[in-house]
C-alpha cells in the first residue's frame, strides 16, 4: 500500500540526498544536526587575506559547507609562500591568490558560492564589501588593514574574528561582538615602524598559520552555529616552542575611541598614516646615507678598488648566501664595533638595505665617515650582479 | 617574592633570548624595572620617552590586564607571571623588511 504523503506533517527537506551524505558527520552530531547545516549554507563570511590564517581558514570553512565565502586579496601567489599556504599549488605560482584559492575551494565543494575580490582592502571599499556579510575573519599580514578590518566591522556591528602570528607564537580572538571588546581596547595604538621587527627576526614556521587559522575556522562555525562559548573577552596566546595555550582576559574599554561610549571614530579613516607609514613599506632613511649600487660595487671590485664589505645580517641568513664580507648582525655592532678599521672605505648590506641603513646611522655616530650603503642589499645583488646567488 | 616576567618572541632579541626572568618585586612597574635595568635595549620597546607604557605593549598580572588593575602600582604575590604581550600583526608574513 502506497503511503500517503500528503497525511505525513509536512516536512520542508533543504539540504539534498549529496548535501546529507556529504555533511553525514556533522549532521549525526545534535549540536549541528540539519538546523545547524543550514546555517552554515546560509552563513555568509568575508575572509580578509588568503595567506597563511586564508588557508585552513578556507578550506576548513569551504568543507563544513559555509555557503557564500568571500575572498578579499591583491596578492599574486609566490614561491616562498608554498611553505605554509596550503591551499596553494606549486602550479599557481604567479596567479592571482583569490583566483587560485576560489578554484581549490570551490573543487573541494562546487556547491557552495565564492566571490573572489581581487582588491586591497581600503577604507573606501571596507564598509561596501562587509555589509552584504555576517561574519568578517582578519587573516591579514599587517597593522592599517588590522586596525581597518576592525574599524569598519565596530561600525557595522560585524564579528571579527581575529588572529594572528610571530615566528611560533599566535594570537587570537573574536573582537567586535556584540558586547565584547574590539581590537582598539586591547590596543589602541599600533607600534611606530620603526620598532616593528625587521625581517631579521620575521619569519614564521609553517604549521603555525595552519593552527592559528583552524582556531578562526573552529570560531566562526561556532558563531554560525550559535554553539559553546565564543573567544570573546579572551585572548588565547599559543606558544608552539613550548607547545603551550594561554588565555588572558580581554575588556571593553570605556575610552576606547571605536567601541566606547565616547567613540571619536565614527568613519573610517587614513590608516597607513594612523600607522606612521605611507605605501606598503616605509621608505628606508636615506637622509645622510650615501648608496651604493650593487653593479658600482662589482666594478669597484673587479679594478681593484680596496672596499672593506660589512655583512650586518644574522648568521643564518649568512649560511644562505653572501657578498664574502665581515659578519657583524646588526643587534651585535655596538659591542663589535672596534673590530672595524673607520680608515677603510666601508659597503655595508643586508638583505634589502634596510637594517644597513641603520648600521650607517651608528656608525656615522661612532665616527666612521668612509661608508656606503649597499643599494637594495644581496637581492640587488643577486638582482644585477650574480643571477646564481639565492634570493630569500 | 619570587615572580617570573614572561618576554614575547619579538622582545626576546633584546634579553639575549631569554625567554623569562624572575625577579622579587613589590609591584608589576618594580618587576618591569628589574627587567628594563637587566636588558637596557628593552626600554625603549616597552615604555615611551615620557616613561608611559606603550600603548601597543600590554602587561598582564596572572591574566589581568594591568590597565583594569592598578596599572603599574599593582602589587604582586609570590607565584604570579607577569606576561608582556605586544600587539602582532603577521598573518602570511609578507611584510618583511630590511
Amino acid at each position: 500500500m502506497a503511503i500517503r504523503t500528503d497525511t505525513l506533517p509536512k516536512q520542508e527537506v533543504k539540504l539534498s540526498k549529496e548535501e546529507i551524505l556529504r555533511y553525514s558527520r556533522h549532521l549525526i552530531m545534535p549540536e549541528v544536526g540539519l538546523d545547524g547545516q543550514l546555517k552554515l549554507r546560509q552563513a555568509k563570511v568575508l575572509m580578509i587575506g588568503t595567506g597563511g590564517l586564508g588557508a585552513p581558514l578556507g578550506l576548513y570553512l569551504a568543507a563544513a559547507g559555509v555557503g557564500h565565502l568571500g575572498l578579499v586579496d591583491f596578492d599574486v601567489v609566490d614561491f616562498t609562500n608554498l611553505q605554509r599556504q596550503v591551499t596553494f599549488s606549486t602550479s599557481d605560482v604567479g596567479k592571482p591568490k583569490t583566483e587560485a584559492a576560489k578554484a581549490r575551494l570551490s573543487a573541494l565543494n562546487p556547491a557552495i558560492e565564492i566571490e573572489a575580490f581581487e582588491t586591497r582592502l581600503t577604507s573606501e571599499n571596507a564598509l561596501e564589501l562587509f555589509r552584504d556579510f555576517d561574519i568578517i575573519v582578519d587573516g591579514t599580514d599587517n597593522f592599517p588593514t588590522r586596525y581597518l578590518v576592525n574599524d569598519a566591522c565596530v561600525l557595522l556591528g560585524k564579528p571579527n574574528v581575529y588572529g594572528s602570528i610571530f615566528r611560533f607564537e599566535g594570537q587570537a580572538t573574536v573582537f567586535a561582538y556584540p558586547g565584547g571588546p574590539c581590537y582598539r581596547c586591547l590596543y589602541p595604538e599600533p607600534p611606530p615602524p620603526g620598532l616593528v621587527p625587521s625581517c631579521a627576526e620575521g619569519g614564521v614556521l609553517g604549521v603555525l598559520p595552519g593552527i592559528v587559522g583552524a582556531i578562526q575556522a573552529m570560531e566562526t562555525i561556532k558563531l554560525i552555529l550559535g554553539i559553546g562559548e565564543p573567544l570573546v573577552g579572551r585572548l588565547l596566546l599559543f606558544d608552539a616552542l613550548s607547545m603551550r595555550f594561554r588565555e588572558l582576559k580581554l575588556h571593553k574599554n570605556p575610552a576606547c575611541p571605536a567601541c566606547g561610549p565616547n567613540r571619536t571614530i565614527n568613519k573610517l579613516i587614513d590608516y597607513e598614516e594612523f600607522c606612521g607609514i605611507r605605501g606598503e613599506e616605509a621608505p628606508a632613511v636615506t637622509n645622510g646615507i650615501p648608496e651604493i649600487t650593487a653593479r658600482e660595487v662589482k666594478a669597484r671590485l673587479d679594478h681593484g678598488d680596496d672596499l672593506f664589505i660589512l655583512d650586518v645580517r644574522e648568521p643564518h641568513e649568512y649560511q644562505i648566501c653572501n657578498l664574502n664580507g665581515k659578519l657583524i648582525p646588526l643587534g651585535e655592532l655596538p659591542r663589535r664595533v672596534h673590530e672595524l678599521d673607520s680608515s677603510r672605505e666601508m659597503v655595508v648590506h643586508c638583505r634589502s638595505g634596510k637594517r644597513s641603513a641603520d648600521a650607517i646611522q651608528f656608525l656615522q655616530k661612532a665616527g666612521f665617515k668612509k661608508l656606503w650603503n649597499l643599494k637594495g642589499g644581496v637581492l640587488a645583488w643577486a638582482d644585477e650582479v650574480d643571477p646564481s646567488m639565492p634570493k630569500y | 617574592m619570587a615572580v617570573k616576567v614572561l618576554i614575547p618572541t619579538p622582545l626576546r632579541q633584546f634579553t639575549g633570548k631569554q625567554p623569562s626572568i624572575e625577579c622579587n618585586p613589590g609591584t608589576v612597574g618594580e618587576a618591569l624595572g628589574a627587567l628594563t635595568s637587566s636588558y637596557a635595549e628593552l626600554r625603549k620597546h616597552l615604555y615611551t620617552d615620557d616613561g608611559k607604557i606603550r600603548s601597543f605593549v600590554n602587561v598582564y598580572l596572572n591574566d589581568e590586564d594591568i590597565r583594569f588593575l592598578e596599572k603599574e602600582k599593582t602589587r604582586t604575590k609570590d607565584g604570579d607571571t607577569i606576561s608582556i604581550v605586544p600587539s602582532i600583526a603577521g598573518g602570511s608574513v609578507r611584510g618583511s623588511r630590511g
